[in-house]
């Protein structure tokens, strides 16, 4: 590759809009990913995606048992979605989620948060999203730098080599 | 695949300038690639570089998460200590294969 012509990332925007277990880490590996790299980054929540940055509902994060057609039962059968409808299944199975990451040496969120913004990545909240849940910035953590409109978010993306990435 | 010399010391490092053989790392070599990425090592950052070879030579693998838990520094810590790519940076500096870790 011609080097003349390779524009490296400098600053990566990521949005997390949902909260189940895998959509929130998607968000938090790659956000501490591009930390590690030391790229810019900046995570913004919003809707569902807040849960992850409520204080009592970020170390509770669930993964759907029911209309998740890729989930399988150890073994890879598949997991029969009138299953998941039964007490105490989805709780299994995304216990079973969260011991399989810590195997792989993947954090809990808080810890995880912890690690993003140590490296100097920020954390913000979307303005609409936490209006709607009726969330105040101290339900938030104390990661979160800023609740912030979505003009605001524009705003940060400035400068070259910046990219957007919705997960 | 390139030879180095640091401080009278030939050694092979490949691509991305991590030593091929970390048998061959010394501290005065560290002292010199940490030049090379703008570092004056500190007592400090020898701890974590021995943490780091401690860790390979045991074939663990290493994550940011694992160097937080070592109890010689946190994380923050680590990265005022190899500011930038402090994974990255510090596994060169010790010699050892660059982690191929996600986290």
């Amino acid at each position: 590759m011609n080097s003349k012509n390779n524009h490296p990332l400098k600053k990566v925007l990521i949005i997390c809009a949902k909260g189940s277990i895998e959509d929130v880490y998607a968000a938090l590996v790659l956000a501490n990913g591009a930390v590690m790299e030391g790229i810019e980054t900046k995570l913004f929540f919003t809707f569902f995606g807040l849960d992850a940055r409520t204080k009592n509902r970020m170390n509770k994060l669930h993964t759907a048992t029911v209309g998740n057609p890729s989930l399988r039962m150890p073994g890879g059968l598949p997991f029969p979605t009138l299953m998941g409808l039964l007490p105490g299944v989805e709780n299994g199975v995304s216990a079973m989620m969260k011991k399989q990451m810590e195997n792989l040496d993947i954090p809990p969120v808080d810890e995880f948060f912890d690690m993003i913004t140590a490296g100097g990545g920020e954390v913000y909240a979307c303005k609409l999203g936490t209006g709607m849940f009726k969330l105040k910035k101290e339900d938030l953590t104390e990661h979160v730098k800023d609740i912030i409109t979505v003009g605001d978010f524009y705003g940060l993306a400035n400068g070259e080599g910046t990219q957007i990435i919705f997960t | 695949m390139a030879t180095k010399t640091y401080n009278g010391h030939q050694v092979e490092v490949n691509d991305e300038g991590y030593m091929l053989d970390s048998d061959q790392w010394t501290r005065n070599i560290a002292i010199a690639i940490a030049k090379e990425e703008g570092l004056e090592l500190s007592d400090k950052h020898f701890k974590v570089i021995d943490y780091i070879r401690e860790k390979y030579r045991d074939g663990e693998a290493l994550s940011l998460r694992r160097i937080g838990k070592s109890g010689i520094v946190d994380i923050k810590e680590f990265y005022q200590l190899f500011p930038g790519i402090p994974l990255k940076k510090a596994t060169r500096i010790a010699g050892v294969p660059e982690p191929a870790s996600c986290v």
